[in-house]
């Protein structure tokens, strides 16, 4: 775009900002993994693109993923978009949108090839078509039938395929990269987003990034748990840049845990290993999904088997006395192994001293995925009330964002699928805003000023406490009483500390004042995140006196779609957590009682 | 529990005209990594020490550094693998920007000169994904896995030499390409490393093997890609 002085003379140029660092782009995306790279390809066909990233692409979470991406193709089995639909409506414990589940698995098929287009490796069959495996929760005959073939996959590197593919894309259609800036704030005000404030990590210079369109792709934030699968990097920054801008977040209190986490830290182990025939046991050598799941067995959701874990484990049938149990896949034989779940054997072997070719794994639930996030309409409009009223100029897609898809848990699989899917979907919304004449809307004088003052503040602290060690209380809190197992007992005094934990953030001391490559500084804006959405999560698990999905009450042990059949909605408006709710979208499948 | 003496190769570009060692005492408990050691170091100790690491199981390649004298993934290495006093340096080979934490610009810059994406003349079929046979998949199977930790290409000789040496990596991400049965790229993209500096810089020293933490074969893919280019003009 061309900008001539008379038109840079009536935007407000911001405080604080030198003027050769002001970008300007048509659309400005927000994160490099699955979602934010998919959309920034799709509009960087027709406009100017800039990606704004704390990581290089290719360091993105997403990389992580190992299963699976879902669709029915019906490659190796039969298989159909409405059973698609079923198993992930009732996995979401009916709390998804159905009309966006709809979307999501009618155009799997189509998204997945077009992948396989682009070049991602992805396991074949011997006819030379996708090869696609079972996964938990994925089944035939609407619930009633044998698991369902339907996760296509790259050995156990599905998301390693998919993001390094998504990357090349990104390098052929030249779309440019700002890799290592940190995002500060959201320049939202009157309802209109026009773009954001971020650190440049290599120079501890603060640049603003001003757009007709912005994408957030920021992923997840299990890191603030102690146990979990996640990067560090995963410290939900767009969560927490959406609440200090006034907006709210739906179902943050559905946090999922992922059963098979490998002991003691939680580094992911892949539902596919169950896939491919894995079994679960307990000290006692009893397969013991029996007592839980007993039609679906290993293969049920995540949610189920975690509470079944977890509740072994508290009965003291735990391996050695240890939290954990036992997977064991040495039946599967080493070269079915070796083909396809070399990464886990890898893992497996470097982080436990375990080969699963000759032992049983040792695992635990761990922190794993958002189901809530950045409330959005079906063409990935954030939702300024969180209901209806779209922010204009702001989109969000991928774990960072709910639609909801997931509902109150997530099926494996779902999620590479929503990544690509929605972020495709967000990448077409935006253009087509774009062509019908979205504008760049003006910056106002002080559009940097939180971003510039809450840097310098941190930069420049000189307290007594350490933000290493405040995490590590924040992350301890939350794996003890906001884990798999909840209750106000546990919730209140979890809510206290964080709300503690948000007044010593204020005294918080670094040793590093630099401005080149000041990763505390960075640690410590990663925590200031930290501190807001689980305030959120916390409050919000409070809140819902009933069990649905991943949230389990122990004081609330049943389902209670009389009184919480709706989303929840919440804002964080000067320390206080405030709620609302809204109707949960329900189609074709009216909600039933939810067993595996 | 072990104590370890950890030597630091230390550079503050704000402060400091040389890197300079500087040595701590990490308390190391059992399973620990010598990434969870520099986080001890960064949070309990020196928190102005600097390093890259975001996934911590070897996926995302952001912790590549040189461990007692070897390129490896911090997060990877295993503390009790390693001698009670070992020393911690950033990768050969390219520009220090502070402590750990090196600049990767020429890493991707000659990733971007082979081209690494599909290359397709033809249209892909309607409603189907283009087929590839078992073995011709296989064929991928060492070529994909590859991080872009940039080990392989900061630990060769040739690279350290002529840092307009594309290096294993590209070379290795050209062969993933070239082998893809559904590339139709082949002939741009060895034209980009039939070159002094590309292809026939390597001159089989094999450190690049060595070093790849996920036990990649960078010489063997350039061999290949030699093969190839020799057959084609010969």
């Amino acid at each position: 775009m061309v900008w001539d002085q008379t038109e840079a003379e009536k935007l407000h140029e911001p405080m604080g900002i030198k003027p050769r660092q002001v970008h300007r782009h048509d659309v400005v995306v927000v994160g490099a993994g699955l979602a934010a790279l998919r959309g920034a390809i799709e509009a960087a066909a027709e406009f100017d693109v800039g990606v704004v990233t704390k990581l290089f692409p290719t360091r993105s979470h997403s990389g992580a993923a190992q299963g699976g991406i879902a669709a029915a193709l019906a490659n190796a089995d039969e298989d159909h978009w409405e059973w698609h639909m079923f198993d992930t409506v009732k996995g979401s414990d009916y709390l998804g949108d159905q009309d966006a589940i709809e979307i999501l698995v009618k155009e799997a098929p189509q998204v997945i090839r077009e992948m396989e287009h682009m070049g991602c490796p992805f396991s074949r069959m011997a006819n030379g078509r996708l090869a696609q495996r079972t996964f938990g929760g994925h089944v035939k005959d609407f619930g009633r039938g044998e698991p369902a073939m339907r996760a296509a996959f790259a050995a156990d590197r599905t998301g390693h395929a998919l993001l390094h593919t998504l990357w090349e894309q990104s390098v052929k259609h030249r779309v440019r990269v700002y890799a290592e800036f940190v995002v500060l704030s959201l320049i939202l005000r009157d309802g209109i987003c026009r773009g954001v404030v971020a650190l440049e990590l290599l120079t501890g210079e603060i640049h603003l990034f001003h757009a007709r369109a912005v994408l957030f792709g920021t992923g997840g934030y299990a890191r603030s748990y102690k146990i979990t699968t996640n990067a560090w990097a995963n410290t939900g920054d767009g969560l927490s840049l959406a609440l200090r801008a006034g907006l709210p977040l739906e179902d943050l209190e559905f946090v999922q845990f992922h059963p098979t986490g490998l002991y003691p830290h939680g580094i992911l182990v892949t539902e596919g290993a169950r896939g491919e025939g894995g079994l679960l046991f307990n000290s006692k050598g009893e397969r013991f999904m029996e007592r839980y799941a007993k039609d679906q067995m290993e293969l049920a959701p995540r949610d189920v088997i975690s509470r079944a874990i977890e509740t072994e484990i508290l009965a003291g049938r735990g391996i050695a006395g240890k939290t954990c149990v036992h997977l064991d896949i040495r039946h599967l034989g080493a070269a079915k192994i070796h083909e396809r779940l070399p990464q886990i054997t890898e893992l497996c072997i470097k982080f436990a001293g375990v080969d699963p070719v000759k032992e049983p794994i040792p695992i635990l639930p761990t922190a794993h995925y958002s189901m809530g996030g950045i409330p959005t309409d079906r063409d990935c409009h954030v939702l300024l009330d969180g209901k209806a009223k779209p922010v204009i100029g702001l989109y969000a897609a991928g774990e960072c964002a709910c639609v909801s898809i997931h509902g109150a848990n997530r099926l494996g699989t779902n999620s590479l699928l929503e990544a690509v899917l929605y972020g495709r979907r967000a990448g077409k919304s935006l253009v087509q805003d774009l062509r019908a004449g979205l504008p760049l809307a003006d910056l106002y004088v002080d559009a940097a000023e939180p971003a510039i003052a809450e840097v310098e503040k941190l930069r420049t602290a000189q307290g007594q406490e350490k933000v290493a060690a405040l995490r590590a209380e924040l992350q301890e809190t939350m794996t003890s009483q906001v884990g798999v197992f909840r209750e106000e007992k546990a919730l209140r005094p979890a809510i206290a500390k964080i709300r503690e934990l948000r007044e010593r953030f204020h005294k918080i001391g670094l040793a590093d004042h630099g401005k080149i490559m000041n990763t505390e500084l960075e640690s410590a804006l990663e925590f200031g995140h930290m501190l807001d959405f689980t305030l959120v999560i916390a409050e919000g698990a409070l809140a819902r006196t009933e069990s649905r999905g991943a949230h389990a009450r122990r004081d609330f042990p049943k389902r209670d779609d009389d009184h919480w059949l709706k989303h929840t909605l919440a804002w964080l408006d000067q320390e206080k957590v405030r709620f609302d709710h809204k109707p949960v979208t329900i189609t074709r499948f009216a909600p039933k009682e939810r067993a595996y | 529990m072990t104590t370890y003496r950890i030597t630091i190769l230390r550079f503050n570009p704000e402060q400091d005209q040389e890197p300079h060692p500087e040595t701590y005492s990490v308390e190391g408990q059992e399973g620990w990594t010598v990434l969870d050691a520099l986080h001890q170091i960064k949070w309990f100790q020196d928190g102005t020490l600097t390093f890259r690491r975001s996934c911590r199981h070897g996926i995302c390649g952001s912790c590549a550094m040189t461990i007692a004298g070897l390129n490896a993934l911090a997060c990877e290495t295993q503390l009790q693998t390693l001698p009670a006093e070992f020393a911690v340096e950033p990768l050969r080979g390219l520009k220090v920007i502070k402590d750990l934490a090196v600049d990767l610009e020429p890493i991707y810059q000659a990733l971007y000169a082979i081209k690494p994406y599909l290359i397709t003349d033809q249209p892909p079929p309607t409603d189907a994904e283009r087929l590839q046979s078992l073995e011709d998949r296989k064929k991928l199977d060492g070529l994909y896995e590859c991080i872009l930790c940039a080990c392989c290409t900061s630990s060769c000789p040739s690279f350290w030499a002529d840092k307009k040496f594309l290096g294993p990596h590209a070379l290795l991400k050209a062969d993933r390409f070239v082998q893809d049965s559904r590339d139709q790229g082949a002939d741009e993209r060895l034209a980009a490393i039939d070159h002094r500096h590309g292809l026939w810089r390597c001159h089989t020293i094999f450190n690049c093997a060595e070093a790849c933490p996920k036990t990649l074969n960078p010489t063997a893919a350039i061999s290949h890609l030699k093969r190839t280019i020799i057959k084609a003009k010969f």
